[in-house]
This record gives structure tokens, sequence and C-alpha cells, in this order.
């Protein structure tokens, strides 16, 4: 039976969900709000919230220094490569996870997961050499491989989560119907989970966009995306903390677009499988 | 199509091949600082001049040494030139990964470095780094409040009378502390700071066998009138403050005095950006009465070329344009003199524009007075001021220095961090075989 809730504990609700939300937003907001004052205004003390003359002046001093297309362009590549490469390889996976498992399925799930336990920074030197005996450093290639295999036990755990809600009898009917193996996971499971596989997606891809480890330790002039971007204008001896928020700014609005226009599938992906 | 005409295509065709087949694509590795800034945006005079082009990857100052560290030691090739400083300069020159700049033009002019920067950035006499500026640190301190405060600022004062100046200065009601200076854990923060303090007051971090000296009572002197200066006149939670805190502080009108980079100078005297610019002095770093070596560092970025790189010969060309008196001139022209790189040349000093700046001087006198080979009383194992040109060096210091900025934060007693310090310095230094 639902539990009755009074007009009044409603008020209080929505209005704690609003103090919370805006206070998780308010780093970015400030960021935004800081971009746009000089670089006095941004130190000023006490700190200036609107009242200050707006400028553009960092936005043109950042597009002028740095080649902004090329960084958003390797984003581009850099996470949607990774975020695609990743669910080919994961839906299969998972397929076998969540309808034929083994013994030791739930073993190999958890031990997946473990390797998310290892810090990068201690395979980094192994990463760096690899990479550069196969003469992919600073390639978007070699990031777009590192980040799937990073992203990948998120992937098919989510993935395998999402398959274990579908009913097994309907890919077995489609088996008596003479589906093969290929035509089951493609035309019977991927329709069926399309809610799951496209919040994977988003989560991984917005993983991988945010991503600052292997971007700034495997690139240098040819493969670096927005994080190096970020990463250039900050500075321990000097303040310009009005240039690098407009270079955080520029960074993150798409990826806080994209995720604008899709948090209605975000949400419902991340809580499938909640209520049961 | 005449004769002429032909033979004027023909050439203009060599040369342009020519021209093509000697242009190079360098990539740089360096910071982001105002002086970095401002030679990307005079690059074009340099690929003008050269037809080599350029591309920067411009790094946050630990992210760049993380970087540059891992590409040079695996020998992996990325960059043409780096900027480093003059901790990894010798030490890298050491291991071979650089690439000798001994023999750069006679028009360079490489006699005309400072000399101290010249030996901080060479290993057995082989220069391997140029300077690109260099610094040392010194006293900017508030003209209008030492007034008040009746006090005279010595052009080389001690620590006692910074003591007595800066309690004299702090007016808590107003907001104004009397002295602001680096807490914050790290190395090259809080670390280089009570290092080059440590000297003032004699002590050293390692007697001629690689002893750790955190147990001798200089370090103790030195760091008990550290903090009770700091909490007697010192802001709020200086334990994490660094050199942009700092900064940030001193141009709002919120310091009396900060003892830092003479890089700083530009910063705080520039109207623009600092409210107190009119009011600022400016005195050699202190030292402790009765010991003969004052609390500034050294320190210089500087451009390498790694061993390795396919294209030594435009990367050197690079840095003597970069590094040179005519690029001084190139950024006078565009910027003014108060925005020259400092610190590198001794020409600079002689140019009587230069000397109408009212930091040049000091900065040059504060540089002249660091010396790398016998930085504190006693002497020492190692070379560098506020820092041991040793690989260990950077783990060590950083561990020691979060022990220190412990104390700043109340969380324990100077004779535990001490403790501590000398404990774990001992075992690192054990581990990596110098004992």
């Amino acid at each position: 039976m639902a539990r009755a809730v009074t007009q009044q504990r409603k008020i209080i609700n929505t209005a704690a969900a609003w103090g919370v939300g805006l206070l998780i937003f308010f780093p970015i907001l400030w960021t935004v709000l800081t971009s746009f004052k000089t670089e006095a205004t941004a130190i000023a003390d006490p700190p200036v919230f609107l009242a200050f003359d707006w400028t553009l002046e960092n936005y043109s001093a950042v597009m002028e220094r740095s080649n902004y297309a090329r960084f958003l362009w390797n984003s581009i590549i850099i996470a949607g490569g990774s975020t695609i490469l990743g669910i080919i390889v994961a839906v299969p996976a998972a397929w076998s996870m969540a309808f034929v498992p083994s013994n030791r399925t739930k073993d190999i799930l958890l031990w997946m997961l473990s390797t998310k336990m290892l810090p990068a920074v201690g395979v980094l030197y192994p990463i760096y050499l690899i990479c550069i005996k196969l003469g992919v450093l600073d390639s978007r290639g070699a990031l777009v491989i590192i980040l799937m295999l990073m992203n990948l036990p998120i992937i098919v755990w989510m993935l395998y989560t999402y398959f274990k809600e579908i009913p097994g009898e309907i890919l077995e009917a489609a088996r008596m119907d003479g589906a093969t193996l290929k035509e089951e996971i493609l035309y019977v499971l991927t329709p069926m989970a399309v809610p799951g596989i496209a919040s994977t997606l988003l989560l991984n891809f917005i993983l991988a966009w945010n991503e600052a480890f292997w971007t700034l330790n495997l690139t240098a002039a040819n493969a670096a995306p927005l994080t190096a971007f970020i990463a250039s204008y900050s500075s321990p001896e000097g303040l310009f903390f009005a240039k690098l928020s407009a270079a955080s700014t520029m960074a993150i609005a798409p990826i806080l677009i994209l995720g604008w226009f899709s948090q209605k599938q975000l949400v419902s992906g991340l809580t499938f499988g909640a209520v049961k | 199509m005449s004769f002429n005409q032909a033979l004027y295509a023909a050439t203009a065709m060599t040369l342009v091949t020519a021209s093509g087949a000697l242009a190079e694509n360098l990539v740089i590795a360096t910071v982001n600082n105002g002086d970095m800034i401002r030679m990307q945006g005079l690059t074009q005079d340099f690929t003008d001049k050269t037809g080599h082009t350029v591309e920067w990857v411009t790094l946050e100052e630990n992210v760049l040494r993380q970087r540059v560290t891992t590409d040079i030691a695996a020998k992996g090739g990325s960059f043409d030139i780096m900027t480093i400083g003059m901790y990894e300069t010798p030490i890298w020159g050491a291991n071979g990964w650089l690439v000798s700049l001994d023999d750069l033009s006679a028009e360079y002019d490489a006699d005309d470095i400072l000399p101290a920067m010249r030996a901080g950035l060479s290993h057995d006499g082989t220069l391997y780094a140029a300077p690109f500026y260099g610094e040392s640190s010194m006293i900017m301190y508030r003209t209008d409040l030492i007034e008040q405060a009746g006090l005279e600022m010595p052009d080389a004062p001690t620590w006692q009378f910074i003591r007595e100046a800066a309690a004299a200065m702090t007016d808590r009601d107003n907001d104004i502390n009397g002295i602001c200076l680096r807490g914050k854990a790290g190395w090259g923060e809080g670390g280089a700071f009570i290092t080059v303090t440590g000297n003032s007051f004699g002590a050293r971090w390692f007697d001629e066998d690689w002893n750790a000296q955190f147990d001798q009572p200089e370090w103790k002197e030195a760091l008990t009138f550290f903090v009770d200066m700091m909490e007697e006149s010192g802001p709020t939670g200086y334990a994490t403050n660094g050199f942009n805190e700092n900064l940030n502080l001193f141009q709002q009108g919120k310091c009396g005095m900060w003892i830092d980079a003479t890089v700083a100078a530009s910063f705080v005297t520039n109207p623009d950006d600092s409210t107190v610019a009119d009011k600022v002095g400016f005195a050699l770093a202190p030292n402790s009465e009765g010991v003969d070596r004052k609390a500034n560092w050294l320190w210089a970025w500087a451009l390498a070329v790694p061993a390795g790189t396919q294209k030594e010969a435009a990367a050197k060309e690079f840095i003597e344009w970069a590094t040179s008196k005519d690029y001084i001139e190139l950024v006078a022209e565009n910027e003014g003199w108060a925005n020259v790189p400092p610190g590198a040349r001794t020409s600079l000093y002689e140019n009587p524009n230069y000397q109408a700046v009212p930091f040049a001087q000091k900065t040059l006198d504060s540089i002249l007075a660091a010396d790398p080979t016998n930085p504190t009383v006693k002497p020492v194992p190692y070379v560098g001021v506020q820092f041991v040109a040793i690989p260990e060096f950077a783990g060590i210091a950083t561990e020691v220095s979060q022990e220190f900025s412990a104390v700043y934060a109340g969380q324990q007693t100077v004779d535990e961090a001490l403790a501590k310090a000398q404990a774990l310095t001992n075992d690192a230094m054990e581990a990596a075989g110098y004992r």
C-alpha cells in the first residue's frame, strides 16, 4: 500500500531536493560565472556573484591561444570510439553471462570489477612502453583501446544487469524458430535491451570524456583531448582563474548539453531493475 | 617565358623545396605561466626567421614533471624540447638523457648567462639546459604599512626584525596579516620555503655521509621560529597556502610582507591585478642573526633537448631564439621592460631600460646571493639551495613537508614532526643505498 504523503511533507522534500541539487551544481555555476569575469574580479574578496562587468575576453584569449576544435574533435573520437568498441565487445560477453552462465560466471564478474581497484599509475610505465614499441604513443587509436579496456568491466556489468531482466524464454523461442546466435543477439536481444544499452552508452561516453589520467599521460601534440586542454590553463605560479574557468566551461559544455538532453534515458537506465 | 624568367622561377622553386625540406615541426612541452604564455604568443617571429613551426603542449607544473620524466626515461620521443627546472637538469644530464648545449653559436653568447644559472643547469661543466627565466626569492613588503608601524625596512633584514615588523603590521580587525608565507605540502611549495628558512638558521638536510639532520638543534630552532611567527602574524589556514594563495592575499592588500619568488614582483606591481601596486617595496630575504646564509632560493625554468630527438638542430635553433638577447628585446618592444623574462642574462641587468624597473636590482642581488654548492653554513654532500639534486629528493621532501604542514595545521608538535622527518629520510636514503 502506498504511504500517504502530506502536502507539507511534499514541500519539504521538494525544497530539500532542490537544495541538494543546487549545492551539487554550484561549482559548475561558479566556474561559468568566473569565466565571464576579469582576472582581478575572479579573485576579488569578498567574491562577486553577479554584479560585475561581464566580459568575453577570457574566451577570446583561450580561442586565440589554443586550437579548441582539435581538442574537441579528439575528445569526440576517443570517447565515442572507446564506448562503441566497448559495447561491441561487451554485448556478447554479457549475453553469455546472463543466459548461459557457468559455475564461474559470478567469480569472473567479480574479478572483472576488481581490476578497477588497481591504481592506474601502477601500469603506466608498461603501457607507455607498449605504446612506444607499437608506435602508437600520442595516437587516438591507442586511447580508444585503452579507455575501452578500462571501462569494459562497468559496461559488462551494466549490460549483464539489464539482460538478466529479459526472460530467457523469449530467446529460447527465437532459437526454436530457427534464429542463429548472431540473429538472436542482433534482432531479438538488442531491441529489447535498447534502453539499457543506451544508458550504458551514455554513462561510458561521459566516463571516457572525463578521463584525465591516460589522456594526459599518453598524449602530446596530436591526440590530446579536452582534459589536456583544461590542464594547459592550470598554473601554480600566477593567477589565471578566469581563463582556466573559460577553458573548463568550453570543455564541459558539450557533455553538459548531452547530459541535459538525455537525462530521462540516463535516469531510466540507471534505475532499471532497481525495483522488482 | 624568357630565359631570365625561367631562371628566376627555377631558383624560386629550388628555394621553396629546400626550405620545405629543412623546415621542422617542433613539439615543446612547457608550463603555464606568464612568461611562457608570452613566448607562445611571439612564436611566429621564430617561424618567420627559420621556417620551423612549433606546437605547444602546455601542462600544469606537476603534471608536466611526471609527463616528461616518463617520456624521457622510456625514450618516448614525444617532445623535441622540454621545459625543465634546475632540479631535474643536472640529474638528467648525468643520466645522459639530455643533449649538451655547449655548441650553441657564438652570436648566442652563452657566457652572458648569469653564472649561478649556468652552474645550476650544468653537470660536470656541460650546459644541458638554457635558462628561459631565472628567479630567487626576496621580501615584498607594503611600504605604507611598515611606515605606519614606525619601522624602516633594511636592505638585508634579519628574521628577528621580520618577526617584529610582522607583529607590528598585523591588524586582525582589518584583516591584515603581518606576514604571508608558504605552508602548503609539496617539495616545490612549502618544502622549498622551509628548506631555505632552515639554511638561514644554519640547518642542512644531510651531513657529509648522507645522514639526515632533522635531529639537530638548527632545524628545531628554524621550525619553531617559523611556526611561532606565523601563529602571531600569519593568515589563518596558512598550512594550505602556496604561491597563488599568498599572491592573492598580497594583491588584495591582506599581507604586510610576503617572502617568495622574485618573479612575483611583476604581478604585485601590476595595477591591473594588484590593489597595492604602488605601495610595494623590496628587500633581500632574511637570515637569522649571526648566520651567514639568507633564506633565498635559486630556480630557473630552462629549455632542454631530450637525447634521441630527430630534430636536434632545429630544437637548438629554437632554444637559441627563445633564450637570446634578441628575444628579450622582442618582449620589451611588445610588452614593456617590466615583462621581459628575468634572471637569465647578465646583459639584461646592464641595460638602462631594465635598471629603471623597480625590482630589477633586488632580483639580481637575490640571485647572486644564492650559492647552490654551499647552500648552508656547514658543508653538505649535495648541490641545490631549496632542494637536494638527487632523484630521491622529490619523494622524500614531499613526505617531510607533509609532516611540517601537519605542524602548521596544529595536528602535531614540532618535535613530533622532526622525529618523523628524521626517521623517514634516513629510511629512504638507506633504501636508496646512500647510507
